[in-house]
């Protein structure tokens, strides 16, 4: 697929009296995984939250799927995973994807599929708070995923996952990908990056590259990604 | 406004709630015991048992509701599912809606238990149709419930919460005709009775109880419903969609 599922132009954003985001543009090529990578403080949040339209925004234009950030349109087409896991700690596993789905007009059935995706099928009867940290944040993710988003927006999805969850979810995302979603994945630890198609780079609210791993590494001449983002760092705008 | 979320949402609070059943059984075993207490306290045939009971017993579901819907939305703000929701299909309505079918469902329960435990065991006497009071309880329960909803977005933490309840509910109880009648109050005193909704509520009981079901009513039982339209809208324009 071609073209951009998200488009940015000079947002600015910003919160309590602090500009998190001084002026940013960047785009986001549909049916692709695109990381968003930067240390934490950096906007990252605040960028992702701005694109599922609950941020208010001080300037600049947010443009979804076609559709300004946050339009009713968008509601049915966009899964958005918050940072915190967004979940009823006091309910079961099902509980909470039967509630979302009804909310989201979605059959029973989505609620099954979506628990395999993220390998949580087996605990659909227990509390969310009797989960760990990872599982809680699998089960916000299976929430995001219901109803077969065109675009999916993930905060920090697979931070305290063992490395064997985390490699099976980037394949989900990748599949995901190869059927014509969108996905936007945000993390701070760079050796997610190499797993991305293409990367956006973020550092105090401004964009410090958009490219694709391999183009980072060849215009840094670096090989490690976590070394040509330092370089990228030292050498400045 | 769609009934399907409407249902789902209501569903859903109820669910949590069934999760914590020690929150279950204070909701309607406290005003049974406050009821048991008046009536040991002053006696059976006394006045103030005859003429406080039935406004206590109206008047507690507005009080529990407010309480834990105030909480219940507080967590719903700050766990971040709030702003889940926003960004799905639904309408803001559908949300408070579903919280106040939710309550009022709780409502009927304990209005229900407390009433058949007051007319019943303790003798309390009411000169207008029982079923009356019960009513007009679960609308004081919708009341609490919506104006809850509306007070949580000004508490950022559980604390400050529940000293809404206290700072919201003591003060219109205090002048609602319960502990002075209205016209004895200094006229600045009766000139705030007149804004808040409680003194409409506890006027409808206190008529329901001595069957002065007259145009006088009426009023107060529209006041009640209007204060309760005006708190959807109040509590609606709290959920916001972007925030920062």
């Amino acid at each position: 697929m071609t073209g951009s599922a998200i488009r940015i132009d000079d947002l600015r954003v910003v919160r309590g009296g602090v500009t998190v985001l001084p002026g940013l543009s960047c785009e986001v090529a549909s049916g692709s995984v695109t990381g968003l990578l930067g240390p934490s403080g950096s906007g990252k949040s605040t960028l992702i939250r701005s694109i599922v339209g609950v941020q208010r925004v001080a300037g600049g234009a947010v443009d979804v799927l076609g559709h300004p950030a946050g339009s009713a349109e968008l509601r049915t087409c966009v899964g958005y995973m918050t940072q915190a896991p967004s979940v009823y700690g006091d309910l079961t596993v099902r509980e909470n994807l039967d509630f979302f789905a009804r909310v989201l007009r979605q059959p029973r059935n989505s609620v099954v599929h979506v628990l395999e995706d993220v390998s949580m099928k087996a605990h659909a009867g227990r509390i969310v708070n009797s989960l760990s940290g990872g599982e809680r944040a699998r089960v916000s993710l299976a929430t995001a995923l219901l109803g077969a988003p065109q675009l999916l927006v993930l905060d920090e999805p697979t931070v305290g996952l063992d490395p064997v969850l985390r490699r099976d979810l980037w394949e989900l995302f990748h599949g995901l990908a190869e059927r014509g979603t969108t996905l936007l994945v945000s993390s701070h630890v760079m050796d997610e990056a190499d797993r991305c198609d293409s990367l956006l780079l973020l550092r105090d609210g401004r964009l410090l590259a958009g490219a694709t791993p391999d183009e980072l590494r060849s215009r840094t001449g670096e090989r490690d990604l976590d070394a040509a983002f330092l370089r990228l760092v030292e050498d400045g705008p | 406004m769609s009934w399907r979320v409407t249902g789902a949402v209501a569903r859903r609070v109820l669910r949590q709630l069934r999760r914590d059943p020690r929150t279950i059984a204070l909701i309607l075993a406290v005003p049974c015991v406050l009821e048991l207490l008046l009536q040991q306290l002053f006696g059976r045939h006394s006045h103030v048992f005859q003429e406080v009971g039935t406004p206590l017993l109206g008047l507690f579901p507005f009080i529990t509701m407010f309480l834990v819907t105030s909480i219940t939305m507080l967590r719903e703000r700050t766990s971040g599912t709030l702003e889940r929701l926003m960004t799905m299909p639904l309408h803001k309505v559908d949300i408070l809606a579903g919280y106040g079918i939710a309550f009022a469902l709780v409502a009927v329960v304990q209005a229900t238990l407390v009433s058949t435990l007051a007319f019943g065991l303790l003798g309390l006497d009411v000169a207008g149709p029982r079923w009356l009071v019960v009513v007009l309880a679960v609308a004081n329960a919708v009341l609490g419930s919506t104006l809850g909803l509306f007070v949580s977005a000004f508490a950022e933490t559980e604390f400050q919460a529940v000293q809404f309840m206290p700072a919201v509910v003591f003060p219109q109880i205090l002048l609602c005709g319960l502990f002075v009648p209205r016209a004895e109050m200094a006229a600045w005193l009766r000139a705030i009775s007149y804004v808040l909704p409680l003194t409409y509520a506890y006027d409808a009981l206190a008529r329901t109880a001595a069957n002065e079901l007259d145009g006088r009513f009426a009023l107060d039982v529209a006041v009640v419903c209007g204060c309760i339209v005006l708190a959807v809208g109040l509590g609606a324009a709290t959920l916001r969609r972007r925030t920062d």
